[in-house]
């Protein structure tokens, strides 16, 4: 199935939704499928200091402990509390109710790395 | 003798092509192409508990010990007295090294007098084929490996006995815990025994290669009709875990002893003969165990994982040797192995989980145990 087109995605597999000078971040479809039942999200404190390419948290599910990667610089100015006693939501809304940071973007504007929706897919299907 | 292989070279059971068909996402376990999940660990996890749960198993090692000196002859090989078995029944047993160590846990059937089948972890068949041929040497007992030519598919939970019971000639009411018999099932030659991995009650069925397709069909329709689901490697460890019961590897390895793992009652030292690790496993149970394996409930935020470090205040007490978050349970379970000064059940340890000292709570295992 195709992403949303409207987001933004990482090599890493996390999704980013452009909104004026903020960005929601989370992870894909694609990424909470191949983790299996997600048990477990470790997330940020309001107010750091994100740097791109950068480990941000972690996420877990019953076997596996993986990374979240910074899609972009920038500042937290919130987190999905609502992922702490139910990080299955991930699984089962990854776009929507398993979001997991907003961000205030950095000056730097590296937007560019950011891949589209097609650039994605083509991405996921080649393994 | 070989089995068929995958194209990267791993053995495949005669099922890889059904758990293929099924959705399952396969991985090399243990040399093996193994299905670690159906659908979600979580579900199939939960079917075990409630229902039925159907896994193959056939990458286990299955060793036959014949002759009249069998008996006597494991009993210098492992650590317990298969001797003392009747025909019949079975017994949880390790092999250890010379100093000790634990080479693999076993469980061993006496299937006659004079015949006896070992079966061994995947990822020990080998070693334990290998350490056996040379213990055997000079008894009056041979060993024949049929690790590659044997089938095993287990049925665990609840509802195992009433799915299997449609399917068998065997009187599953007279087969206790720790029991095997011969028999049939969906019309195939079988040894069901009432064993498992699992913590629920469940049976191991033994068949040859050629007809592990067709028991597992016949099963798995009933398996599903009752609510149940194949089951992946994954939720078997989970089981294993929230039963309390160790996993080669993680609880058991070459540098520990039974006695360090909590399971010095398995070693039978009172038992007539030498055997193979004795005098440096009486040491060991006259100085005490190095090590203590406990249960731990995480009581902060975190996952205890296999590795993580354990500390009691200040010092390093240990190492987290497994640990997941428990589906049953809902709070995060780990089992560790720690300074047996620090193992009393009620004392607070910490878990050094990524740059976080988090609480957990030491608890008496197993975590979980079903009502019977």
């Amino acid at each position: 199935m195709p992403v949303p087109p409207e987001l933004r995605y990482t090599r890493d597999h996390e999704w980013v939704r452009l909104e004026d000078d903020e960005a929601t971040v989370g992870i894909t479809a694609y990424a909470a499928e191949q983790l299996g039942d997600i048990v477990f999200v470790e997330l940020p404190r309001v107010g750091r200091a994100l740097e791109a390419a950068k480990p941000f948290g972690v996420v877990e599910s019953v076997k596996a402990v993986s990374d979240l990667y910074a899609p972009l610089d920038g500042e937290v100015v919130a987190i999905n509390e609502a992922l702490t006693g139910a990080p299955e939501l991930v699984n089962s809304d990854p776009y929507g109710e398993g979001w997991m940071i907003r961000v205030r973007l950095g000056s730097s504007g590296d937007l560019d790395d950011l891949l589209d929706g097609a650039a994605y897919d083509a991405l996921v299907a080649a393994g | 003798m070989s089995g068929p292989r995958s194209a990267e070279g791993a053995h495949e059971t005669p099922l890889a092509d059904r758990h293929v068909a099924l959705g399952a996402r396969m991985i090399d376990f243990a040399g093996w192409r193994m299905p670690v999940q159906y659908t979600s660990i979580l579900d199939e996890h939960r079917a075990v508990r409630e229902r039925a749960g159907l896994f193959d198993l056939s990458h286990m090692g299955e060793l036959y010990v014949d002759g009249p000196g069998a008996g006597d002859a494991l009993a210098g090989a492992l650590v317990s007295d298969p001797r003392s078995l009747a025909v019949g029944r079975a017994q949880y047993s390790m092999i250890c090294a010379p100093d000790g160590g634990v080479l693999d846990d076993l469980i061993v059937y006496r299937l006659a007098d004079d015949r006896f089948m070992v079966v061994a972890n995947a990822s020990n068949a080998t070693v334990v084929s290998d350490a056996l041929t040379e213990r055997l040497e000079g008894s009056d007992a041979v060993l024949d490996d049929g690790s590659l030519a044997t089938g095993l598919v287990a049925i665990q939970g609840p509802n195992a006995v009433d799915v299997l019971r449609a399917h068998t000639d065997i009187d599953l009411d007279g087969l206790r815990s720790y029991a095997i018999a011969e028999g049939s099932v969906a019309g195939i030659p079988a040894m069901v025994a009432r064993t498992g991995y699992t913590g629920e009650d469940g049976f191991e069925l033994f068949v040859e290669n050629a007809r592990t397709v067709e028991l597992w069909d016949r099963l798995l329709v009933d398996v599903q009709a009752a609510g149940g689901l194949p089951v992946g490697l994954g939720a078997r460890d989970t089981l294993r875990l929230e039963a309390g019961m160790p996993l080669y590897g993680n609880e058991l390895d070459r540098s520990t002893t039974p006695f360090d793992a909590g399971l010095g009652r398995i070693v039978k030292l009172e038992m007539p003969g030498d055997f193979v690790g004795r005098a440096a496993l009486e040491q060991v149970a006259a100085d005490g165990p190095r090590r203590a394996l406990v249960g731990l409930i995480v009581e902060g935020r975190g996952i205890a994982r296999h590795g993580y470090p354990v500390h009691a205040g200040e010092r390093r007490t240990g190492v987290i040797t497994s640990g997941t978050q428990s589906p049953t349970l809902g709070v995060p379970i780990a089992m560790a192995s720690v300074s047996p000064a620090d193992a009393e059940v009620g004392g607070m340890l910490e878990i050094e989980i990524r740059e976080a000292r988090i609480p957990a709570r030491v608890v008496s295992l197993p975590f979980y145990r079903r009502k019977t």
